[in-house]
């Protein structure tokens, strides 16, 4: 499946099928830091992803 | 396949919280947000249906979040925007600001720095020698006061969440800096000259105040600031959220156990800073000295040629900010 994530944008492909917490662990990406997003809906770390899946992980850090 | 339950339906969870031990569904995640929020308000007496609210609004997730909760749950709240001139972050951040207004039908002010005052933050910094974050918080600070007590407006909303608010408590606590330790509280009473202002994300994370606006539809600026990244504030906030990995729920207890039991012996050293202040001989706002301090970085400021944002970036900013450019 091909992951997008942000700051700065950019574009990983990762085999699934995965659960989401695992991809965020291989990513090196902290759970509290970021939300997974499978097809426009947040969904929680052992939710297992799929290949079709269309995957935004989303960083919620703000340093304002 | 989901497999984690909501805590409250059974039903499918769309996000896990380790500090609460829990799961949660859309609808009772909205549920649980809208509790905290109601909670910070009562709690700290931050706000009367009665009064007259201005919400500091950037555009990113944690002031429209702010916002949608206060309209949900049925205050009066208006928002500010203030132009920042910090390169094409600015009119992006303007934009998202200005679209969740119209579409909800609610009352947006700007204010623009280089239009109203003749300078930008790039310049402010580079004019005055300022790192940016110093000159856009103190000209944010000074424009949500001015702007509030010139339009009526009796109390100022911002969008500062749990992070935010552990983040600069575990900074002034590394430094024992008891001044500033003394009014990091959600709410600031209303003083001579100044509104009241209060914070009522602060029982929220900020992972929280984003779910919330992506299970609500809130189309908010993803970019982080160009002139923040690698700022110290960012690093303390990592710190915490590998703390907050091992010990579920720690963020929370650092700063709402200060609010309850250290905060109140500190409060004498709050006090020392609000009396004693003079008027300001140009804008004759609050202050300690003849001159404000922001009269005197728009003094120094529209002075200067204007500085584009690349220019004030660190090495490695700068790298990502064109390289972001690039990919847009």
């Amino acid at each position: 499946m091909i992951i997008k994530l942000r700051n700065p944008t950019r574009e990983v492909t990762v085999v699934g099928p995965r659960a989401a917490g695992r991809i965020l662990e291989d990513l090196g990406l902290a759970r509290e830091a970021h939300l997974v997003i499978r097809n426009g809906t947040l969904v929680p770390g052992d939710a297992v992803l799929d290949d079709a899946d269309t995957i935004e992980i989303r960083p919620v850090i703000s340093g304002g | 396949m989901n497999y984690s339950k909501c805590r409250v339906c059974k039903e499918p969870a769309i996000i896990d919280l380790p500090r609460h031990n829990a799961n949660f569904c859309a609808e009772h995640f909205v549920q649980l947000c809208r509790r905290q929020v109601e909670k910070a308000i009562k709690d700290h007496r931050m706000l009367d249906p009665k009064d007259r609210i201005l919400v500091a609004v950037s555009g990113g997730k944690d002031s429209l979040a702010v916002w949608d909760l206060l309209i949900e749950l049925g205050y009066q709240a208006d928002g500010l925007y203030i132009g920042l001139g910090i390169g094409d972050y600015s009119p992006t951040s303007a934009g998202y600001a200005q679209r969740f207004a119209d579409q909800r039908g609610l009352k947006l002010i700007t204010v623009d720095l280089r239009e109203d005052f003749g300078y930008d933050i790039p310049t402010a910094s580079r004019a005055t020698g300022r790192v940016p974050c110093s000159a856009c918080g103190l000209s944010k600070r000074h424009l949500f006061d001015s702007v509030a007590m010139e339009n009526g407006y009796e109390v100022v909303v911002t969008g500062h969440n749990l992070d935010d608010e552990a983040a600069v408590l575990f900074g002034n606590t590394l430094r024992w800096d008891v001044d500033y330790l003394a009014r990091q509280l959600p709410v600031l009473p209303a003083t001579p000259g100044f509104p009241k202002k209060v914070k009522p994300l602060v029982r929220l994370t900020e992972r929280e105040t984003a779910a919330w606006c992506v299970v609500r539809g809130i189309d908010y600026l993803l970019d982080e600031c160009p002139m923040a990244l690698g700022n110290r504030h960012l690093a303390h906030k990592n710190t915490l959220n590998e703390v907050e990995r091992q010990s579920p729920g720690a963020k929370a207890l650092f700063y709402l156990n200060f609010v309850e039991k250290m905060a109140p012996l500190l409060a004498p050293h709050g006090q020392e800073m609000v009396d004693g202040l003079g008027t300001c001989d140009s804008c004759g706002r609050p202050t300690t000295g003849t001159t404000c301090a922001f009269c005197r970085v728009v003094a120094t400021s529209s002075a200067h040629d204007p500085v584009p944002v690349e220019l004030v970036l660190s090495k490695k900013a700068r790298a990502a900010y064109l390289s972001d450019r690039q990919e847009t």
